[in-house]
C-alpha cells in the first residue's frame, strides 16, 4: 500500500502502483532484492542440473544419461530408451557453464544483490538506497546479462567451453574449443554482469557512507553491513580489471588483435595475470557477505554479543586488503619465477591469520551461549564447518611445493567447493532468517531441519572424498577418468561422490517446496520473530516504501544480547531505555 | 544514558512518535547530513572504477612495452607526435573551461555557465575530430589492430579513451541543455560539479596515455 509513496508524495499522487511499477520496474530496494533472489534461485537450479550432468559423466563415463536423448546430435549422442551420451566437447561446456553460472549468476546475485539490497538500508536505518534508479538499472542490466549467458546454450557450437577461467589461448581462438558465438556471448554477458555489479557497488558504498541513521556510527553497524560494504569496495576495484581483460579477449576473437595469442606476438600468461588479479578478490566478494551474515546469526542465536566485534571488522578489512597481492598463487605451475612464487606463497599464507581470527571469534561467540538451534543457526554452523575445512585445504594449495603436485587435480575442486559451494549454507541461513521480513511469513522449521540434515550430510559426501581423488592424481577437467589406469582403483569414490551429489540435488526440493509453499501459505510472521537487535526488525512487517515509521535513532551496537540493563535477553539498537527512565521519573 | 542499576522491561519503553511526513506517505528517509553529497560520492566511486579499468589496460601495455627490444616494432608506422601534442594542449585547455563553468555556476551567472560548457564541449569535439583524422591516416599507412600487438594496444588504449571522451560529450550536452533551461542555481549546481569531475578525469588521463603510448 504505502509503496505508492514512491517520492510522488509531494505531488499528492496516491494512486495504487501498477503491477509493472511494483513488481517489474520497482525502485524499492526491498523489491529489487526479491527480484535478485528469484533470478538467483532460478539460476541455482540450472547450475545445479549442469553439475549433475558433469557428475554423471565422471561416475559412469560415456553411458547414456536418462532423458537427455532429446538434444540433437553433435551436442548429445542418442542412447537407448531416450537416453543421451555426453560427448567431450559438451562436457567441457557443462563444467564451464556450471562454474560461470554458480559464481556470477547465483552467489553474486543472491549474496550481494539480494542481501545487499534488502539489508543495507534496513540495517542502517535508511529509507532506501542512495540511488534507487541506478539500483533498478543494476538489476535489469544483470537480468539482461543472464539472458545473454543463457542464450549461448542455443547458438550453433553451444556455450563457452574454455573453463570458467577462460584461459587464453583456449578462449582466444574459436578453433581450439570449436565454440564461436558461445564464447563471444560469454564475454559479453560477463562484461554486462560487471556493469551491473558496479552500479550496485556504487550504490552500496554511497548508501553506507551517507545514509546511516543518527547514532549509527561505523562501529555500530552489524557485521553483515560491514561485510557488504567491504565487498562493494572490492567489486568496485576488481571488476574493471576483468572488464579490461575481457575487452582484450573479445578483440582477439573479433577484431584481429593478438594480445593473448603467441603466433601474433601475444602473451597468454597476461590473461592469467589479469584474470586472477580480479579472480582472487572475487573469491572474497563471494565469501565476505557469507562471513558477515554468519557472524550476525551466531550472535543472535547464541544470545551473546559477538566475540571481538572490532577484530571481526578489521579482519575483514585485512582479508580485503591482502586479496590484492596474492593472485599469483593460482599460477604456481605457469612457469613463474620461483622467487616470485615464494613471495605469493608468503602473502597467501598471511591471509590465514585474519581468517583464523574469524573462525576463533565465531567459536568464542558460541562458547557459553544459550544456543538456539533454529534452521538459520544450523545453516550458519554448517557454513563455519565448511569454511574451516575449505580454509585448511587452502593452506595446502597455497604452499608451492605441495601445490606443484595437487595443482589442477580434484584437490582444488574439493577446496573451492568447500569455500564457494559452502557459501550456499550461509545463503540458506540468510533466506530462512530474513524470509519473515522479506515475505511476511515464516518458513516451515521442520522441513527446514530435514533440508539442513540432508544437505549437510550429502554436501560432505560429495566434496570430502574429492580430496582423496586429488591426492591420488585425478585431474580436474578430465572427460573420462577411466582412460588412466592409475585412477581406475579409485573409481568407486567417483561413483560415491556422484550418488551423494544426486541426493544433495534432490534434497534441495525440500527447500524449494518449503520456500514456495511458505510464500503463499506460511504462518504469518511477527515483526521480530527471532528477537534480534538489528534495525530491520524494528521496521514494521511488511515494511512500507521508506521502511521506517520514524527515523530510528541508534543508541548502541547490534549485539547487546543478554544485557543486564533489560529483563529480556535482547536489546534493540534503537530502544532508548534512558528516555523511559526519565519519563517515569517525571 | 542507561546507567541505572534497575533492569528495564522492553515493553515499558515508549515507542518513538511517528514521523509526520511518512504518515501521509512521503519521500524515503534521509536522516544523515553527509560531508559529500550522494551524487559527488557516487561519481568518485565511478571514477575509481574507471581508474582500475585503465590501470588494467596500461598494465597490459607495460607488459609488452617493457619486454620489447625494439619499440615501436620494425615496419610499423610511427605515431604523429606533433599533431597529437597540439591536440593534448587543446584537451588540457578544456579542463580550464569546465572549471570556469563551475565558477560561473557558483555565482549564478547562467550565461557564462552555458558559454563555458559550450566551449568545453567544442574543445572535446575538436580533440576527437583530430584524433579521428589521425586514425584514418594511420590505418592508411598500415597500422591496424591486426598488424601487430603494437597496433592492437594503440587502438585499444587510445580507443578506450576516445569512448570516454564521447561519453563526456554526451554528458556535457545534457548538462548544457539543462543549464540553458535554467536548471542550475547558486544553491544547486551539483550537476555541473559532477560534470567537471568526470571531464577532469578524462582530460587528466590523456597526458598519461600520450606519454606512454606516443612518447615512451
Ligand atoms: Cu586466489
Amino acid at each position: 500500500m504505502s509503496e505508492s509513496a514512491v517520492a510522488h508524495g509531494a505531488h499528492g499522487q496516491h494512486a495504487k502502483p501498477s503491477f509493472i511499477s511494483h513488481y517489474i520496474f520497482s525502485l524499492d530496494h526491498k523489491m529489487i532484492g526479491r527480484q535478485f533472489l528469484f533470478v538467483g534461485l532460478l539460476m541455482l537450479m540450472i547450475g545445479g542440473i549442469l553439475a549433475m550432468l558433469v557428475r554423471w559423466q565422471l561416475a559412469w563415463p560415456e553411458s547414456p544419461v536418462p532423458g537427455l536423448g532429446f538434444i540433437s546430435e553433435p551436442y548429445i549422442y542418442p542412447g537407448p530408451n531416450g537416453g543421451g551420451i555426453i560427448p567431450p566437447q559438451t562436457y567441457n561446456a557443462l563444467f564451464t557453464m556450471h562454474a560461470t553460472i554458480m559464481i556470477f549468476f547465483v552467489v553474486m546475485p543472491i549474496m550481494v544483490g539480494t542481501f545487499g539490497n534488502f539489508l543495507i538500508p534496513l540495517m542502517i536505518g535508511a529509507g532506501d538506497m542512495a540511488f534507487p534508479k541506478l539500483n533498478m538499472l543494476s538489476f535489469w542490466v544483470g537480468a539482461i546479462s543472464g539472458v545473454v549467458m543463457l542464450s549461448s546454450f542455443f547458438v550453433p557450437g553451444g556455450p563457452a567451453a574454455g573453463g570458467w577461467t577462460g584461459y587464453a589461448t583456449l578462449s582466444a581462438k574459436a578453433q581450439y574449443t570449436g565454440v564461436e558465438w558461445g564464447q563471444h556471448l560469454w564475454i559479453i554477458a560477463l562484461m554486462l554482469n560487471g556493469v551491473s555489479s558496479l552500479m550496485g557497488a556504487i550504490n552500496y558504498i554511497t548508501t553506507v557512507v551517507n545514509m546511516r541513521a543518527p547514532g549509527m556510527g561505523y562501529f555500530r553497524m552489524p557485521l553483515t553491513v560491514w561485510s557488504l560494504f567491504i565487498t562493494a569496495i572490492l567489486l568496485l576495484l576488481a571488476l574493471p580489471v576483468l572488464t579490461a581483460a575481457l575487452a582484450m579477449l573479445l578483440f582477439d576473437r573479433m577484431a584481429g588483435t593478438s594480445f593473448f595469442l603467441p603466433e601474433g606476438g601475444g602473451e597468454p600468461l597476461l590473461w592469467q595475470h589479469m584474470f586472477w588479479f580480479f579472480g582472487h578478490p572475487e573469491v572474497y566478494i563471494l565469501v565476505l557477505p557469507a562471513m558477515g551474515i554468519t557472524s550476525d546469526l551466531l550472535s543472535t542465536f547464541s544470545r551473546k554479543p559477538i566475540f571481538g566485534y572490532h577484530a571481526m571488522a578489521f579482519s575483514m578489512i585485512a582479508i580485503a586488503g591482502l586479496s590484492w597481492i596474492v593472485w599469483g598463487h593460482h599460477m604456481f605451475i605457469s612457469g613463474m619465477n620461483p622467487l616470485l612464487g615464494t613471495a605469493f606463497m608468503m602473502t597467501t599464507m598471511v591471509i590465514a591469520v585474519p581468517s583464523a581470527i574469524k573462525v576463533f571469534n565465531w567459536l568464542g561467540t558460541l562458547w557459553g551461549g544459550s544456543i538456539r538451534l533454529t534452521v538459520p543457526m544450523l545453516f550458519a554452523l554448517g557454513f563455519v564447518s565448511n569454511f574451516l575445512i575449505g580454509g585448511l585445504s587452502g593452506i595446502f594449495m597455497a604452499s608451492t611445493p605441495v601445490d606443484i603436485f595437487i595443482h589442477d587435480t580434484y584437490f582444488i575442486v574439493a577446496h573451492f567447493h568447500y569455500v564457494v559451494a559452502g557459501i550456499i549454507f550461509a545463503l540458506f541461513a540468510a533466506v530462512y532468517y530474513w524470509f519473515p521480513k522479506m515475505f511476511y511469513r515464516n518458513m516451515n522449521q521442520t522441513l527446514g531441519k530435514v533440508h539442513f540434515v540432508l544437505t549437510y550430510i550429502f554436501f560432505n559426501g560429495a566434496f570430502f572424498p574429492m580430496h582423496f581423488l586429488g591426492v591420488g592424481g585425478h585431474m580436474r577437467r578430465i572427460y573420462n577418468p577411466l582412460q588412466y589406469e592409475f585412477i581406475t582403483p579409485m573409481h568407486d569414490w567417483n561413483i560415491f561422490i556422484t550418488w551423494s551429489a544426486l541426493i544433495l540435488g534432490a534434497s534441495q526440493l525440500f527447500f524449494l517446496g518449503n520456500f514456495f509453499w511458505s510464500l503463499f501459505a506460511g504462518k504469518k510472521a511477527e515483526q521480530n520473530p527471532w528477537q534480534a537487535n538489528t534495525l530491520e526488525w524494528s521496521a514494521p512487517t511488511p515494511a512500507p516504501h521508506g521502511n521506517f515509521l520514524t527515523t530510528p535513532t541508534v543508541y548502541r551496537g547490534p549485539y547487546e544480547y543478554s544485557s543486564p540493563e533489560v529483563t529480556e535477553d535482547w536489546l534493540p539498537q534503537d530502544k532508548d531505555i534512558g528516555a523511559s527512565t526519565a519519563a517515569k521519573a517525571h | 544514558m542507561a546507567t541505572s542499576s534497575v533492569a528495564h522491561k522492553l515493553d515499558d519503553v515508549p515507542p518513538p512518535a511517528p514521523r509526520p511526513e511518512l504518515v501521509g506517505g512521503g519521500p524515503p528517509v534521509r536522516p544523515n547530513m553527509p560531508l559529500l553529497n550522494n551524487a559527488r560520492l557516487g561519481v568518485i566511486m565511478m571514477l575509481g572504477a574507471e581508474l582500475m579499468f585503465f590501470a588494467g589496460l596500461i598494465g597490459a601495455f607495460l607488459v609488452f612495452r617493457l619486454s620489447a627490444q625494439v619499440w615501436p616494432p620494425p615496419f610499423q608506422p610511427r605515431l604523429p607526435l606533433g599533431v597529437t601534442g597540439v591536440n593534448t594542449v587543446i584537451l588540457l585547455f578544456s579542463a580550464l573551461t569546465v572549471h570556469w563553468a563551475v565558477g560561473a555556476a557558483r555565482v549564478g551567472q547562467t550565461a557564462v555557465l552555458v558559454r563555458q560548457l559550450g566551449f568545453t564541449a567544442a574543445l572535446g569535439a575538436l580533440f576527437l575530430a583530430i584524433q579521428g583524422y589521425e586514425w584514418a591516416r594511420m590505418i592508411h599507412f598500415g597500422l591496424t589492430t591486426s598488424s601487430s600487438v603494437y597496433g592492437g594496444l594503440f587502438y585499444t588504449l587510445i580507443g578506450a579513451h576516445g569512448v570516454h571522451v564521447i561519453g563526456g560529450l554526451i554528458w556535457l550536452a545534457v548538462v548544457y541543455w539543462q543549464a540553458r533551461r535554467g536548471r542550475f542555481s547558486k544553491k544547486d549546481f551539483v550537476g555541473v560539479q559532477t560534470t567537471r569531475m568526470y571531464w577532469t578525469f578524462v582530460v587528466a588521463l590523456w597526458p598519461v596515455l600520450y606519454g606512454l603510448v606516443y612518447l615512451y
